[in-house]
């Protein structure tokens, strides 16, 4: 338990740590909205490169998975979004998202076969882990709009399935 | 066979009650039992309820609420595929007690106690 929490914690100082203007303070709701919406886009993006790139049939399944909850899921928040006439704000974070979403994209896109697979696998533990983490400890709890917090708190639920999806592939393929 | 797993059932009850299950049995076997619907909704990656009863021959139903695709799946057993905002379902064709879970989400569990 405790190191589960601390795994949480440093999870979202990882975020954070991509957010210097706003470190003091809480993200706001059209900020929150972003965050959320560029971590679906980064993983549609990883999946979709996993499509192409996978080799074992479990992972490929895994990121058809991904990129079809993801997409629903960010349909949703499009969705909520202009029922709510949120203007999602562009934000360190987001950026930094990514960034970092590219840069492992340029790093899976030189692998091949079951180096591909297991690295893509990797990669998505971790980036579930993070988001879950950040999710958990920042996003939700600084989400004012009910509906938000609503949609985000199903998000996380969601996304800890991938996780937990995510682990057992990768135990699968060792 | 129906009637020896009912009396172990009941073995802590009364005779009484062993006596009157026994006769539901074999009136159950004498006229073929009508077969049951049991819902379940998935809402918000729940299912709910999350345990459920049925007897051999009964069909299980997964309304899906939500708008990701979902499994209800008995690992080495059945599979049952659940589309976003439809529904999937299964017969029960044998008498034991499972965990599924959901293949995608595998964080969403739920139990099915299935009687002869």
């Amino acid at each position: 338990m405790a190191i589960r929490m601390t795994a949480v914690l440093a999870a979202s100082c990882l975020f954070l740590a991509g957010l210097p203007a706003y470190a003091a303070d809480a993200p706001t709701d059209p900020q929150i909205a972003h965050i959320a919406y560029t971590a679906g886009v980064v993983d549609i993006d990883a999946a979709k490169l996993a499509l192409k790139k996978a080799h074992n049939k479990d992972v490929k399944a895994f990121a058809k998975d991904m990129l079809r909850d993801h997409e629903a899921v960010n349909k949703q928040a499009l969705a909520l979004v202009k029922k709510l006439k949120v203007t999602p704000e562009n934000n360190p974070t987001s950026k930094a998202l990514t960034k970092e979403g590219e840069s492992e994209r340029a790093k899976l896109s030189k692998l091949h076969g079951a180096a591909f697979d297991k690295a893509y696998v990797a990669n998505e533990v971790a980036f579930h882990k993070q988001v879950n983490g950040a999710l958990k400890t920042l996003l939700i709890p600084s989400a004012h709009n009910p509906q938000l917090k609503d949609l985000l708190q199903t998000g996380l639920k969601i996304f800890e399935g991938h996780e937990e999806h995510a682990e057992h592939v990768q135990s699968e393929l060792k | 066979m129906s009637s020896r797993n009912s009396s172990k059932a009941f073995r802590v009850s009364s005779h009484w009650v062993v006596g009157l299950a026994a006769a539901l049995a074999l009136g159950a076997a004498a006229l073929p039992a009508e077969a049951a619907t049991v819902t379940v909704t998935i809402d918000k990656l729940v299912f709910s309820p999350a345990t459920i009863t049925a007897k051999v021959g009964d069909t299980v139903e997964w309304v899906n609420k939500d708008v990701i695709a979902h499994t209800a799946t008995v690992k080495g057993g059945w599979d049952v595929m659940i589309p976003a905002k439809k529904s999937g379902s299964i017969v029960l064709k044998k008498a034991g007690s499972v965990d599924y879970y959901c293949r995608f989400h595998p964080n969403m569990k739920g139990h099915i106690t299935v009687s002869p």
